[in-house]
C-alpha cells in the first residue's frame, strides 16, 4: 500500500528507458477523446502491467479513449493536505475509511450517482453502507485488510510466536531487528491494541500509557519506516515488522521465509474509490469508478497487489494461496479488529506532540 | 540599460509567482492564527523544536565542512589539468547526477544496511557488521555526497578563470608553492567558495529526504519537522511557516556574516 518509493523508483526507471517508445507504439490503438482523467491512488496499489498482468489504465483508456493521468501518494494525510490546499486538481482519490469520513465532514466529497456505476453491485452486501461512510453515497470500496506483523520464519523461533498478540514487537531478543511504522496513527494504534485500549480511543490516560508504551519499545527499534518496511523485510535487514497484511503475497515472490499473522484487536481498514469536490470531468470518474469494479479488472488488481477484494465473485477465481484467512480472516478474527474513525483535533494534535517526542528521544 | 530590461521581463514575472508570492504566504502565515488574527505565538513556539534546529545547523556545517575539505582540492587540480582530463573530470563529477536525488540516497541505503553491501562483503573476512545505517553519521554521509558537487563547481569555476601567469609572477617574485597558495590562489578562490558553501549549506540544513532514508526515521532534522506540520496527521501551517522563516533567516544570517568574511579577505588581498 505504502510503498512510494520504489514505486517511485520503477517509475523513474521505466520513464527514462521507455517514455520515448511507449508513446510512439500507442498512439495508433487508443482513439482518443481528449479527454483527461486524473487518477490519485497509493503507490503499488493497481495492476499495471508487470510481469504480464493486465494494465488497467491502459485498458481503460482502450475502452473509452480517455487519457488517463496516474499520480501517486504515499499517505492519506499526504493526499488530503494537497487537495485540502488546492494543489492538486484530481478526479478520483482511493482514500482510506477515516479519511473519507473525515473528507465528508468537510464537503470534500462528490456525492455519487450509482446509476452510473451499476457494477458497484458487484460489491458485497456486507460493504453497504459502512461507519465511515453512513449513507453508502460517497465512496465504493476498492480493497479491504488488516494490519499485520510480518516476520522472517529462519530468525523468529516459533515458540515466541503468539498469534493473539502483538507483544512480538516488544521482544528484547529481536532488539535491533524490530521495524515499526513511522505514521503516529498506524504506530499508536499498535500500542494501544498491545494494551487492549481501542484504536480510537481519545481518554488521555489510555493514549499516555500507549505512549510509555512505545517508548519501552523504542530501543529495540531498527528504524521507524513507511514503504521502506518492504524492502528492510525482503532483504533481510529486519525480521519483524508491522504492516498491511495483502503485501506479504508480493513480499514472499522475493523472501519465501517472510511470515505473516493478524494479532487480535488490529486494524482493519478499507480503502475505497470516491470523487473529490475539484473534480473536473465527474463522468469519466464515474465511468472509471464503473470500470474499477467490473469483474475482470477487479480480478486483475486483486490478483496484482494482493489486497482483499470485497467482490466475492472475485475472492473465488483467485489462486488458493491468496485467499487464505490471513488475507480474508474470517468473523471470529474481524470481529476482535477495528476500523480507524476520525480523531478529535486535540487528540491528533496530542498524538502529534508525543510522537515528537518519541522520535526526539531516541534520536539521542 | 532601460532599452533592454524588456529581457528581464520573464524572469521578474517567474520571480513574482515562484519566489515573491510565496514567501509572502510564508509570512502571512507565520503571522496569524487559525482564524487570521495577528499572533507572535508561532514564533514563540518554535522553542519547542530548537534542539532539531541545532542539530540541523551543526550537521549541516559537518557537512559542509566536509565538502569544502574534500572539494577544494579536487577543484584545484582540476582547474590545473589539461582540457581533456578537466572534461572527463567534470564528466564523471556530473553524470551521478543525471540519476533523480531520491535514487541516489536510497541506493545508499542498500550499500550501508547491516546486510548491505558493504557490511556483506566485509563479512566474508569475519569482519563486522559495523552500525552504519541510521546513525549521524549516515545522513552527513548522503549530504556531503549529495551536494559535493555544488561546492566543487563554483569553486572549480573561479580557479579556472586564475591566469596562469600569476603562478609564474609569484615564483619569480620568490614565493614557495606553499606561498603561492596562501597569498595567490586561496584569495583568489574566496568568491567560489563563499558560493560553494552557501551551496552546501543551505540544502543540507533543510533536508528532510536523507535524514529520513538513512537516519532510520528517528535522527529528525529540522526539515523533518516541517514535513510533518505541512503532510503529518495534524497539520500546523502555521507553526511550519514560522519554523520555515526561522530557517530562513538563521541561514540568511550565516550567510551575511560568511559575505563579511569574504569582503574582508578581498581587501586584505588588494592590499597586499
Amino acid at each position: 500500500m505504502k510503498r512510494f518509493i520504489s514505486a517511485l523508483m520503477s517509475a523513474a526507471i521505466f520513464l527514462s528507458a521507455f517514455s520515448m517508445l511507449v508513446s510512439c507504439s500507442d498512439d495508433g490503438a487508443v482513439a482518443k477523446t481528449g479527454e483527461v482523467l486524473y487518477v490519485y491512488n497509493w503507490g503499488e496499489y493497481i495492476s499495471n502491467g508487470d510481469d504480464g498482468s493486465l494494465d488497467v489504465n491502459k485498458q481503460f483508456e482502450k475502452e473509452t479513449g480517455i487519457q488517463v493521468k496516474y499520480i501517486n501518494y504515499s499517505s492519506n494525510e499526504e493526499m488530503y493536505t494537497k487537495i485540502k490546499s488546492g494543489s492538486m486538481t484530481v478526479d478520483v482519490i482511493i482514500p482510506s475509511d477515516y479519511m473519507i469520513s473525515q473528507m465528508i465532514a468537510e464537503g470534500m466529497l462528490e456525492k455519487l450517482d450509482f446509476d452510473n456505476i451499476p457494477n458497484a453491485d458487484n460489491i458485497d452486501d456486507s460493504f453497504g453502507k459502512p461507519v465511515y461512510d453512513p449513507t453508502g453515497e460517497y465512496s465504493v470500496p476498492y480493497t479491504w485488510g488488516c494490519t499485520a506483523i510480518f516476520y522472517d520464519s529462519t530468525q523468529v523461533d516459533p515458540a515466541d510466536i503468539d498469534e493473539s498478540s502483538w507483544d512480538l514487537l516488544w521482544n528484547e531478543k529481536y532488539s535491533g531487528k524490530i521495524l515499526m511504522f513511522n505514521n503516529q496513527r498506524d504506530a499508536f494504534g499498535v500500542a494501544e491494541a498491545k494494551l487492549g485500549y481501542s484504536l480510537n480511543t481519545e481518554n488521555q490516560e489510555e493514549l499516555e500509557a500507549a505512549y510509555q508504551e512505545l517508548v519501552k519499545q523504542s530501543p529495540l527499534v531498527q528504524g521507524y519506516y513507511g514503504d521502506q518496511i518492504f524492502d528492510k523485510m525482503e532483504s533481510g535487514e529486519a525480521v519483524i515488522a508491522p504492516y498491511y497484511n495483502g503485501d506479504l503475497s508480493m513480499l514472499q515472490e522475493n523472501n519465501e521465509n517472510i511470515k505473516g499473522y493478524i494479532p487480535d484487536a488490529a486494524n482493519k481498514f478499507v480503502d475505497a474509490l470516491c470523487i473529490p469536490t475539484c473534480c473536473q470531468n465527474k463522468s469519466a470518474a464515474e465511468k472509471y469508478i464503473n470500470f474499477m469494479c467490473r469483474e475482470d479488472i477487479a480480478l486483475a488488481n486483486a490478483e496484482a497487489i494482493g489486497y482483499a477484494s470485497p467482490i466475492s465473485a472475485v475472492v473465488e477465481q483467485l489462486d488458493e494461496e491468496l485467499t487464505t484467512d490471513f488475507y480474508y480472516p474470517d468473523e471470529a478474527k474481524l470481529e476482535k479488529c477495528e476500523i480507524f474513525k476520525q480523531l478529535s483535533n486535540e487528540t491528533n494534535e496530542f498524538l502529534s506532540k508525543k510522537w515528537e517526542d518519541l522520535l526526539n528521544q531516541v534520536g539521542q | 540599460m532601460k532599452k533592454t530590461s524588456w529581457i528581464a521581463a520573464p524572469f521578474v514575472v517567474w520571480m513574482a509567482i515562484f519566489t515573491v508570492v510565496p514567501l509572502g504566504m510564508v509570512c502571512w502565515y507565520a503571522f496569524t492564527d487559525g482564524s487570521g488574527a495577528f499572533t507572535l505565538e508561532n514564533i514563540k513556539t518554535i522553542a519547542v523544536y530548537a534542539d532539531y534546529l541545532v542539530d540541523s545547523l551543526v550537521m549541516g556545517a559537518i557537512a559542509t565542512a566536509l565538502c569544502l575539505l574534500l572539494g577544494y582540492p579536487l577543484a584545484y587540480i582540476m582547474s590545473r589539468a589539461s582540457w581533456g582530463a578537466q572534461q572527463t573530470m567534470m564528466l564523471m563529477l556530473m553524470l551521478p547526477q543525471w540519476m533523480n536525488f531520491l535514487l541516489r540516497t536510497y541506493s545508499w541505503m542498500t550499500i550501508l544496511e547491516n546486510k548491505g553491501l558493504i557490511n556483506t562483503f566485509l563479512g566474508n573476512f569475519g569482519i563486522g557488521p559495523f552500525q552504519m545505517i541510521n546513525t549521524k553519521g549516515a545522513i552527513i554521509l548522503g549530504m556531503v555526497y549529495n551536494f559535493l558537487p555544488y561546492m566543487i563547481l563554483p569553486i572549480y569555476s573561479v580557479m579556472e578563470k586564475i591566469n596562469g601567469s600569476l603562478f609564474e609572477a609569484a615564483m619569480d617574485l620568490g614565493a614557495n608553492k606553499l606561498n603561492t597558495f596562501r597569498r595567490v590562489v586561496l584569495p583568489l578562490s574566496l568568491p567560489g567558495i563563499i558560493t560553494g558553501i552557501t551551496m552546501v549549506f543551505v540544502p543540507s540544513v533543510s533536508t528532510f529526504v536523507i535524514s529520513q532514508m538513512l537516519g532510520g526515521g528517528r535522527n529528525m532534522l529540522i526539515g523533518d519537522v516541517i514535513e510533518r506540520l505541512f503532510v503529518g496527521a495534524a497539520p500546523n501551517y502555521n507553526v511550519g511557516a514560522a519554523l520555515s522563516l526561522v530557517l530562513m533567516v538563521l541561514i540568511l544570517i550565516s550567510m551575511a556574516v560568511m559575505k563579511k568574511f569574504d569582503d574582508g579577505e578581498e581587501t586584505g588581498g588588494l592590499m597586499m
